[in-house]
């Protein structure tokens, strides 16, 4: 269960280019452990670091010193392509990242997102250059971005919301739905008896 | 019915409607690689959450596995044998089946679940591996998730889902000599962009993807996510029955022939109502390579690097606007993965290999995309070929599809590729990968270059032609 996200405050961190892919946000060789956890300081690492001391290459944008405390991120279009790996999320997320504004998400990585919560955000890039470097304010319940006295607003699903809103549990809110759940499995035993397979020792 | 493929099969399994547009939606299949499979098992037993059909959920080991000979769960990727052994006793305690290490289906998931019929036409299957849209080539919605959505489907048999839109991909006409369905899906990305099938499940239909066989309309539907596509989707036909038939998990005799018969219907009516429409002439489109670090950087093989091409992805390629593709040297290639390591490729393949060599310098390597692919292939004296000709032969996996840490290609080479991704450093630190066809992989480590497969004399190396 995620911690829930009402309203944030953060200077926006620029990774203004398209494409930023899941293995850019963690390579597959910073995924050390078959847990959700101990993943952060391997996030970009790629672009992080300098050399394998970890040596931090000061032009990448997270180790800028004025964005030090900054838990939002500015990007172009199809940011979190690639693997599906929740990895990313996970990684971003322990960082401290809470909320993305970008110009389009991959579906699986925004879906990771919002059961990690993270606050996908999609914004036009015009309006997104502009607040590169800026502090932002973003308001989940009223779906706005402020930023010196101008505001714009974004669409999320209405689930999604409440389930960051709430720091809600999917697996709890779809377990409400237990007899529809039954019903349907009653019926389609019927229909598709094909699909239900039996273990050897069952 | 007027509505699209994809209408059906989601109708089929709608549970409940859900506010804002969503859905929970009923999930057939579950399956669970070992590089994520511990993460999410581990994670749903900590939360005391049981599995709600463990009859319908596999795992296999396919991502950190070894693939050099006599391999066991000691792996070169560093920590690897911890993924290996904690989701072989997840999976145990769990009680759902595992293909282990040593298994004689062992392989790479989107390869194991059709050659076993674990996937059939009208089914909704999931997987955390953004690839598993391969496997709508048979008819089934499935799609790449996240390992809480994993957990999601396993605890609840469902997911909540936001419906996708529809796009239909016409590819028309008929594909020329030397051109494959990796070609057709770098043809499509090049021109519409790595995010062009964005929000909508793309079905792929035309004269040229109904004449690929099972096995070529995999291809094209593993890279629906290089195109950002929700899922890839290929109407069900005979090619597909026949090919299912009499397969383990298939339905078999009178369900066989009942399921048969719903399967049947499972088309897009004439007057359907796609959201989208891409109509491409498939007789038009040549043999493809990448030069670029996004499978949209991808031109004809006789082309040449776009003059406007992004400067950071020329300089990390290590190469010129407007210079020619083909005649760029290579350090590597690589013939494998869940793209194109099935047993047509490796016949197309091996027929360009037979009684040539790889050029001196090239390290070349082949990995059979499932342990019966290679019984398969080694039965009819493929793995003679490759080896003949100067390729390794390896056991099944992901092998150096992705880099995990531990075994790659050398720092910074050049490789030619029959994968997926051609992203920084997927394939080893700073590697520059082209991603082509696995007959224009062959060709080129012959060459030692880029080089274009139409141009080489195909040989018979089967006993069956
Ligand atoms: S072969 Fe490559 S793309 Fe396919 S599942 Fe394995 S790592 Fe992913």
């Amino acid at each position: 269960m995620a911690e829930p996200f009402t309203s944030l405050t953060s200077v926006a961190m620029p990774m203004l280019r398209d494409n930023i892919d899941t293995d850019a946000i963690i390579p597959s060789r910073e995924m050390k452990s078959t847990g959700k956890t101990g993943l952060a300081g391997g996030l970009f690492a790629g672009w992080r670091y300098l050399d394998a001391a970890r040596m931090p290459n000061p032009d990448f944008v997270l180790n800028q010193p004025r964005f030090q405390a900054g838990a939002l991120l500015l990007a172009g279009s199809n940011f979190g392509c690639g693997s599906s790996r929740e990895h990313a999320v996970w990684a971003l997320a322990e960082y401290g990242i809470r909320c993305i504004i970008a110009q389009s998400f991959a579906p699986i990585f925004a879906s990771n997102c919002v059961r990690n919560g993270i606050v996908p955000v999609v914004l036009p890039g015009d309006i997104i250059a502009m607040l590169a470097g800026k502090t932002l304010s973003v308001d989940l319940a009223a779906q706005s971005v402020r930023c010196d006295g101008q505001s714009w607003s974004f669409d999320i699903a209405a689930g999604d919301k409440a389930m960051l809103l709430q720091g809600l549990d999917a697996i709890d809110l779809t377990l409400k739905h237990q007899d529809a759940i039954a019903a349907f499995h009653r019926h389609d035993r019927v229909k598709r008896p094909w699909v239900y397979l039996e273990l050897p020792h069952a | 019915m007027s509505g699209t493929l994809f209408d059906q099969i989601w109708d089929d399994h709608v549970v409940a409607t859900l506010p804002g547009g969503a859905a929970l939606i009923a999930i057939d299949r579950v399956l669970l690689h070992e590089r994520t499979g511990a993460a999410a098992l581990n994670s749903l037993r900590a939360a005391g959450r049981a599995i709600a059909d463990p009859a319908r959920v596999f795992a296999m080991m396919d991502h950190v596995v070894d693939t050099l000979p006599g391999r066991s769960d000691q792996t070169l990727v560093p920590g690897g044998q911890a993924f290996i052994t904690e989701t072989r006793m997840a999976a145990r305690a769990a009680g759902i089946t595992l293909f282990d290490v040593t298994d004689r289906d062992q392989g790479i998931m989107h390869v194991v679940s059709p050659e076993l019929g674990i996937v059939c036409p009208g089914l909704t299957l999931i997987a955390p591996d953004s690839h598993t849209c391969t496997q709508g080539a048979l008819g089934a919605l499935a799609w790449g998730i996240g390992s809480s959505e994993a957990e999601h489907a396993m605890a609840t048999g469902t997911l909540q889902i936001t419906r996708p839109k529809t796009l239909r991909v016409t590819f028309s006409g008929t594909l020329a000599t030397g051109v494959t369905a990796k070609d057709m899906m770098l043809a499509l990305i090049a021109e519409h962009g790595a995010g062009g099938g964005a929000g909508h499940v793309a079905e792929f239909a035309g004269d040229a993807v109904r004449g690929l066989d099972m096995e070529a309309r995999m291809t094209l539907c593993n890279m629906a996510t290089e195109f950002s596509a929700f899922a890839g989707l290929i109407a069900p036909d005979q090619v597909t029955f026949d090919w299912l038939k009499g397969r383990r998990y298939a339905p078999q005799g009178a369900a066989w022939d009942a399921a048969i018969r719903q399967w049947r219907a499972l088309r897009s009516a004439a007057d359907a109502r796609f959201d989208a429409q891409i109509m491409i002439d498939a007789a038009a489109i040549p043999p493809m390579v990448s030069w670029g670090t996004s499978p949209q950087s991808s031109v004809a093989i006789t082309g040449t690097v776009p003059a406007d091409a992004n400067p950071a992805m020329l300089a990390y390629m290590d190469l010129a606007a407007g210079a020619a593709l083909i005649g760029t040297r290579i350090d590597a290639a690589f013939i494998g993965s869940c793209t194109n390591a099935r047993l047509s490729d490796l016949r197309r393949a091996a027929a360009l290999l037979a009684g040539r060599s790889v050029a001196r310098g090239v390290r070349a390597i082949c990995v059979p995309g499932s342990s019966a692919v290679k019984r398969a292939a080694e039965a009819e004296g493929l793995d003679r070929v490759f080896v003949a000709a100067g390729f390794e032969w390896r056991e099944s996996g992901c092998s150096m599809c992705f880099f995990a840490g531990g075994e790659s290609f050398a720092e910074g080479t050049r490789v030619i590729s029959s994968t997926n991704r051609n992203f920084e450093s997927r394939q080893g630190l700073r590697v520059k990968t082209h991603i082509a066809s696995p007959e224009t992989v062959a060709a080129s480590a012959i060459a030692g270059a880029i080089a274009d497969p139409r141009k080489m004399t195909r040989q018979r190396v089967l006993a069956d032609g």
